[in-house]
């Protein structure tokens, strides 16, 4: 309402914007992610603050694999990518691309999550939990939260593909979407930070 | 079966809640719950209740039950108060033992930080903003009742722990490792972690809508700078909500997994930091106390130049000072503790940070004044907190760069100074402001004017009450009496200022009463608000009917500039002269919706699980989340249609409509 009409755009607002009531919603999506782009980034301070308080437990040196979280990155980067193909294929009205590449998307994020339990299940077998020390406290809570965010994200695009399969490309489901893919691109931007500076940077230290 | 029943009476109700004030409270909380179920069955009141209130997504309703909310925890928080001062209104006489004064001191500050100002403040929110920008709503009218539910049952979660189970006890700042799970067993700071976790996320979604509502949803024509103060107050206070509450966030999530579920943050062992929670708590604690005292600056600089018949002095000054504030805000949390070893360049930096935060504070003061200086003034009740705000902040916030002198603060940290400094600020300025609000908004919310001469006298109380109690206690301060002390021996020298401090406590409750009285008396003899217009004021809200129809705007208006509604009378040109029959057009309307309520209990049943580990019933509520957070996803009949005829209708009936 604030915003009368643009004169003449150079170029066409996105479709998911095209609607006043949606794109208000997307504006309060970006809030709510810098809401969230705050948590993470006090989880990051503790964990900083946390790597070297390694008690009686192993340090990041001795702990981390790289295998499994290239992995990862490999996984997250891909469903990236094809988030983003799928919000190509929403604004060129392709529904039932949209559908192949959002379940593409999900079944990367799974294969993510499932390779992140299984490395989180291999520390803790030799004896590595969180109650041994600060920086495994700060270790787990930190990737942890990241990975409930992706575990999250998964079960809100089996919603999104309900809805989608239901009602096609509306300016609700068009909406739903784009949010969908803000928050997705925003979780490997986070994945990204950690790859760095818990892993390769514990690493190299 | 009785060794179970024996298992449930004790986890429920150990010895210490067995006291007599606890038994006491037991039975006002029986008696008051069956009083309202039986009224509300009596008069067959419960599909109103759910219909009209529980279940609205209308702002102006979700600001009145943030209002009683907010009045009810001031009752609460205000009783509290009076027991701690009777503990120590003489040397060694103490009605309450150590234990339980550490628990009334604890639920006194959180309560009233988070459970009065924070509802107290969204009230006026709610009930002010969109009408000031000349919208229909706030930008999301469900997440508004999502955010006042699940508040609510995080109020109610941290308050039954005075009754069942234990209260906490460690603070209103929680720091470990006081709460650590070794040396505070017990339900009590669970309750006081995860009622703050739950109404912390409501309060983010607060912000985070109010400051959307604010960017998008402003009527044609009002630009940046034409928006009234109170909303510029409410953007910057959003958005230090959303920067703030994310670090709130983490520090209880990070210590609730220390208790709960033996993670080694903040422990003592382990490699654990207490240090670390103390620097996450302040990261928003500091921006808190900013949170509520910007909307305090906000109100007076709508009641100033209503009662001053004059325009706001330096209105562009005044937002720059908010938003300085809202910048600094940020880099000052050290200051709250200084003494814990930081270093002397960290401690001059931090304390240079806070002392330079009093240059935007002090520009707003002399604006307030410049704007009375030579204005016809009215002295309303309004108008009165207002007067009484200037001298009392001025005070509050000197004392506060006395304390960012850091070698001053090594003496007064902890004393009973810091107690009086932040009161001052609290009550002179956020209670004050919250107040002359409330005196000032009422008629718009329900109709009706509070009566000024009661009001006169409630406010007389207060500030007599207010002075009397904490000028005394700048003194003690200074005397080296420390703060959460729950007795002291003969001798210090203390106890004539103590008295004297209890007194103007007790002047103050005799304040409170006065202030309900003068509610309840006005309800049924107050005045009438027939114009919508009672204070001759200058922005939007003042152009509607009091209380405003569901619907706010039958017609948006155009904006051209700062005080509008003023401009308009001026040019004898107020909207209701020009809307015709044609000009209504049909509405669509948020449909009401029991999901925030069930969301909230949902979270109540988690967090009352989760408190004492009862995980059938933790999960439970889990459940109840999962299954409210589906069924709003998949739910697209949300919204319903005002037809035109109804507006006309009603606007017709307001004589607002040309004919
Ligand atoms: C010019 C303005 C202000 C300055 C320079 C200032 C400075 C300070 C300092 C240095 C402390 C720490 C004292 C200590 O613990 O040793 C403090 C404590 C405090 N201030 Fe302020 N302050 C100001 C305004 C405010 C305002 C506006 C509020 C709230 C409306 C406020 C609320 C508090 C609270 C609640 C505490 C104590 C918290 C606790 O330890 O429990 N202050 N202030
Ligand atoms: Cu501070």
């Amino acid at each position: 309402m604030s915003t009368p009409a643009v004169s003449e755009p150079r170029q066409p607002i996105p479709v998911e914007f095209a609607d006043e009531e949606e794109s208000i919603k997307i504006t309060g999506f970006w809030m709510f992610l810098v809401t969230d782009m705050i948590i993470f980034a006090s989880l990051f301070a503790v964990y900083a603050v946390y790597r070297s308080r390694t008690a009686l437990g192993p340090t990041p040196q001795q702990l981390f694999h790289l295998g499994p979280t290239v992995l990862e990155t490999l996984l997250l980067l891909t469903s990236s990518f094809t988030i983003g193909i799928a919000v190509w294929a929403m604004r060129s009205n392709r529904p039932r691309l949209v559908l192949g590449w959002l379940i593409a998307t999900m079944a990367l994020g799974a294969g993510f999550v499932i390779t992140e339990i299984s490395d989180f299940v291999a520390y803790t077998s030799h004896g590595a939990t969180w109650h041994v020390s600060g920086f495994l406290s700060g270790f787990y809570v930190l990737v942890g939260t990241h990975g409930a965010h992706v575990t999250f994200g998964i079960m809100w695009a089996i919603t999104l593909l309900l809805q989608l399969r239901r009602r096609g490309l509306t300016p609700i489901t068009r909406r739903k979407l784009f949010t969908f893919s803000l928050y997705w691109h925003f979780l490997d931007i986070v994945w990204i930070f950690i790859f760095t500076f818990v892993y390769l940077s514990g690493k190299i230290a | 079966m009785p060794a179970f029943l024996l298992y449930l009476v004790h986890t429920l109700f150990p010895p210490d809640t067995r006291q007599p004030t606890e038994l006491g409270a037991d039975f006002m909380i029986l008696v008051t719950g069956i009083g309202i179920v039986f009224i509300l069955t009596r008069y067959q009141k419960w599909r109103w209740l759910w219909r009209e209130w529980l279940t609205t997504v209308d702002h102006k309703r979700i600001a009145i039950m943030y209002l009683i909310a907010a009045i009810a925890m001031l009752f609460r928080g205000g009783v509290d108060a009076l027991m701690l001062r009777t503990n120590l209104a003489l040397p060694n006489v103490r009605p309450i033992g150590a234990l339980e004064y550490n628990e009334v001191f604890t639920t006194h500050g959180t309560i009233m930080i988070f459970f009065m100002a924070m509802p107290f403040i969204f009230a006026l929110f709610n009930a002010v903003i969109p009408l000031q920008i000349g919208s229909r709503d706030v930008a999301f009218p469900r997440l508004n009742a999502m955010s006042y539910w699940l508040f609510a049952f995080g109020a109610i979660l941290f308050n039954i722990s005075f009754v069942i189970g234990g209260s906490p006890n460690a603070g209103w700042t929680g720091y470990p490792p006081l709460t650590e799970v070794a040396f505070n067993p017990g339900p009590g700071e669970s309750y006081y972690f995860l009622s703050l976790l739950i109404a912390g996320i409501g309060t983010t979604i607060t912000g985070i809508n109010f400051l959307v509502t604010i960017i998008r949803m402003r009527a044609p024509g009002m630009t940046l700078m034409r928006m009234p103060m109170f909303v510029w107050s409410v953007l910057t206070t959003s958005a230090l909500i959303i920067f703030a509450f994310p670090p709130l966030t983490v520090a209880l999530a990070l210590s609730l997994l220390d208790r709960t579920f033996g993670s080694s943050f903040f422990t003592l062992g382990h490699g654990g930091m207490p240090m670390m929670y103390v620097n996450l708590f302040w990261l928003f604690g500091h921006p808190e106390v900013y949170i509520v005292i910007l909307p305090a600056f906000g109100i007076f600089s709508e009641v100033v130049p209503t009662f001053s018949k004059k325009r706001l002095f330096g209105y562009t000054t005044m937002v720059i000072s908010l938003v300085s504030i809202m910048f600094l805000a940020y880099g000052t949390w050290v200051h709250h503790f200084f003494t814990m070893g930081a270093g002397p360049t960290v401690n001059a930096f931090f304390g240079l940070s806070t002392m330079l935060i009093a240059i935007p504070t002090g520009v707003k003061i002399f604006n307030w004044i410049f704007t009375m200086w030579g204005g016809r003034i009215r002295i309303t009740v309004a108008m009165l907190y207002q007067m009484a705000f200037i001298p009392t902040f001025v005070v509050g916030g000197a004392t506060g760069i006395m304390l960012s002198v850091v070698p001053a603060d090594y003496q007064l940290h902890n004393s009973y100074w810091v107690v009086a400094h932040f009161h001052n600020v609290l009550i002179g300025g956020t209670v004050f402001g919250l107040l002359s609000g409330l005196y000032y908004w009422w008629p718009k919310m329900f109709g009706f004017i509070l009566n000024e001469r009661q009001g006169k006298v409630a406010f007389w109380l207060f500030v007599i009450g207010f002075w009397v109690t904490f000028l005394p206690q700048y003194l003690l301060g200074l005397e080296g009496m420390t703060r959460r002390m729950y007795t002291y021996p003969f001798g210090f020298g203390w106890h004539e200022l103590n008295l004297i401090s209890t007194l103007g406590a007790f002047i103050m409750g005799a304040g409170f009463l006065a202030l309900v009285y003068n509610i309840v008396w006005s309800l049924r003899y107050g005045e009438r608000d027939l114009t919508g217009d009672p204070w001759n004021g200058r922005t939007l809200e003042w152009s509607l009917p009091s209380p405003a129809p569901e619907y706010n705007f039958a017609r948006i208006p155009v904006v051209h500039g700062v005080d509008e509604f003023w401009a308009m009378k001026e040019s004898g040109d107020t909207l209701a002269n020009h809307l015709r029959p044609q000009d209504v057009k049909t509405l669509e309307l948020p449909k009401n919706t029991g999901m925030p309520f069930m969301l909230g209990l949902s979270f109540f049943v988690g967090g009352f699980g989760m408190t004492f580990l009862w995980w059938p019933i933790a999960i439970f509520g889990g459940l109840g989340v999962v299954a409210c957070l589906l069924y709003a996803a998949f739910d697209y009949n949300d919204k319903k249609h005002l037809p035109a005829d109804v507006i006309r209708h009603t606007e017709r009936s307001w004589g607002r409509l040309q004919a």
